[in-house]
């Protein structure tokens, strides 16, 4: 059902762990609906992410979407940062099944939350980012009978 | 690769397979046509319904075959209500049954008028008997009680459950999917009037199931057209598919004393070797009134989906009740039931046996769980924070 990309990100995920003292982290998700995510950002003094981390409660593709997510963010700038889409980490997994997409969600907010926690810790505003919903859940479809 | 999936489905058993193999290439005639090869048809499918019978201690004529247990539970329940309506629109079941009884009751609860009461089960998975009797009302035309769950494996007091629905009058179904060929069933004893099953449960071939309806129970025909099944359940019979059934459910009657005591002790190791060797982690059902072949846990701070795809990784074939193996972002239903909160309930795994588990395949698997919870936990923000002491376990907290 997962694509190559995403069992290789979900069997050997990069950048699982803690950064002690980060510049920003963030926690998303609930265990209600089965996925957490937490992400840790190094940000240096020219707002530049020198590193990230993550740690994930949740099935192959939060574990997929969160690595895959961390990848993408090191090295970037903040700003460059806020375009690491859900859509941006879901191509570069080559896709994810429909029932998953969430997952992306999730990666995208968790990124926003350690960056909106970098902001307020420096007092900072990043353009286009808004304080992050700690609690994303959908509802199920009604069912047709 | 070790499969531990067996309430899933099964092998089909090479008896089974050859008993089948005649009724495709030669005795391949319509057992309601009149020339010889027909009559071979027909009598593979009355020695079929004899077999079935035998298990049951029921009628060989109360025997009506069908296209698998889902079908069966359909049937009991829209046809049941169908024909009783005019009595009465009340129907008792609970809320651990599989999706074949309560996607059936939703549907007969919210297009056909019907009312009905899902019974609540306790941390173990039983229903209350005082608790459905108390549910019967005047207007009460059916209970529907599953015999085994197919998730957790905790048995229902069943033989209590007919004689209460045989002191007020009303018609008792069970959906014994699991049970069936498992445990021993006798449908005078328990006074059960309808019964459902699944071939590819008991090692016979998918596709195949059958209705068990005790005489004089009143009840629509839910296929119509030809006088299949005493007209009951219209359609050229699945020949090969009942043969093997027939074959399939003597097969589990005849071993099932030993084969089941073995499965008993191999299940019990294997709960007693997780339970004393992963932390933080729950047996899920009850701990005596159980499937021989079942075994159900809960792995705190992981999810589980993660578990079975690494579990795959090393070659054994698992199940589990969390969200994402559902297609839903819901856990399992009967784990929400037994009481377990959501995250508890996604880091469930069901690990169900078969004659041909082995020890072996046993502590390969124990040793398997316990590296891939481990790595799953270091990953874990859940586990973080619970090894920083800034959470606690809901199971230490809530179940030891």
């Amino acid at each position: 059902m997962y694509s190559d990309k995403v069992m290789d990100h979900f069997t050997n995920p990069r950048n699982v762990g803690e950064i002690e003292n980060a510049s920003g982290v963030g926690t998303v998700g609930n265990a209600k609906c089965g996925d957490i995510m937490r992400i840790y950002l190094d940000i240096d003094e020219n707002q530049v992410i020198r590193d990230c981390k993550f740690k994930t409660f949740g099935c192959g593709a939060a574990v997929a979407t969160s690595s895959m997510a961390t990848e993408l963010v090191i090295g970037k700038t903040i700003q460059e940062a806020m375009e690491v889409t859900n859509k941006a980490v879901m191509e570069a997994l080559d896709g994810l099944p429909p029932v998953k997409v969430h997952c992306s969600l999730l990666a995208e907010e968790a990124i926003h939350a350690a960056l909106w926690d970098y902001a307020e810790k420096n007092g900072i505003r990043i353009e286009g980012l808004e304080k992050p919903k700690t609690d994303i859940s959908e509802t199920d479809e009604e069912e047709e009978y | 690769m070790i499969y531990l999936d067996n309430a899933a489905t099964t092998k089909t058993a090479p008896q089974v397979v050859e008993a089948m193999l005649p009724y495709f290439t030669e005795l391949y005639g319509n057992p309601s046509s009149v020339y010889k090869i027909a009559g071979e048809s027909k009598k593979g499918v009355t020695k079929a319904r004899e077999q079935i019978a035998q298990v049951l201690g029921a009628k060989t004529e109360d025997i009506y075959f069908t296209a698998g247990g889902s079908e069966a539970d359909n049937w009991a329940l829209k046809a049941t209500f169908e024909a009783l309506k005019g009595k009465g629109n009340h129907i008792i079941t609970t809320k651990i049954e599989h999706h074949a009884i309560l996607h059936t009751c939703e549907y007969l609860e919210q297009k056909r008028g019907a009312k009905i009461t899902y019974l609540d089960v306790d941390a173990d998975g039983l229903i209350d008997l005082e608790e459905l009797e108390r549910a019967i009302t005047p207007e009460t035309i059916l209970i529907s009680v599953m015999f085994a769950n197919n998730e957790i494996g905790t048995i229902e007091p069943i033989k209590e459950i007919g004689a209460i629905a045989k002191k007020h009058g009303v018609l008792f179904h069970t959906d014994a999917v699991q049970a069936f060929g498992q445990v021993p069933i006798n449908v005078d004893e328990c006074n059960i009037d309808m019964l459902s099953s699944s071939g590819h449960k008991i090692n016979g071939p998918k596709g195949i199931g059958f209705l068990y309806i005790r005489k004089g129970v009143k009840i629509r025909s839910f296929v119509h057209g030809g006088a299949q099944e005493r007209k009951r359940r219209a359609g050229t019979e699945n020949v090969p598919g009942i043969v093997g059934y027939g074959a399939a459910a003597q097969l589990a009657n005849e071993t099932m004393a030993e084969r089941t005591a073995r499965e008993i002790e191999l299940r019990d190791y294997l709960i007693g070797r997780i339970k004393a060797e992963i932390p933080t982690c729950k047996l899920n059902g009850h701990p005596v009134k159980r499937l021989p072949n079942n075994v159900n846990f809960s792995f705190e701070f992981i999810e589980g989906e993660s578990l079975l795809i690494l579990l795959d990784m090393a070659g054994i074939c698992a199940s589990s009740g969390s969200a994402c193996t559902s297609g839903s972002l819901d856990p399992s239903h009967v784990l929400l039931a037994i009481g377990l909160p959501h995250e508890i309930a996604h880091g469930s795994l069901r690990l169900t046996l078969s004659a041909e588990t082995t020890k072996e395949d046993i502590d390969f698997t124990v040793d398997k769980i316990k590296e891939i919870v481990t790595r799953l936990r270091s990953m874990s923000p859940l586990y973080e924070d619970y090894a920083a002491g800034k959470s606690k376990s809901i199971i230490e907290t809530k179940y030891c």
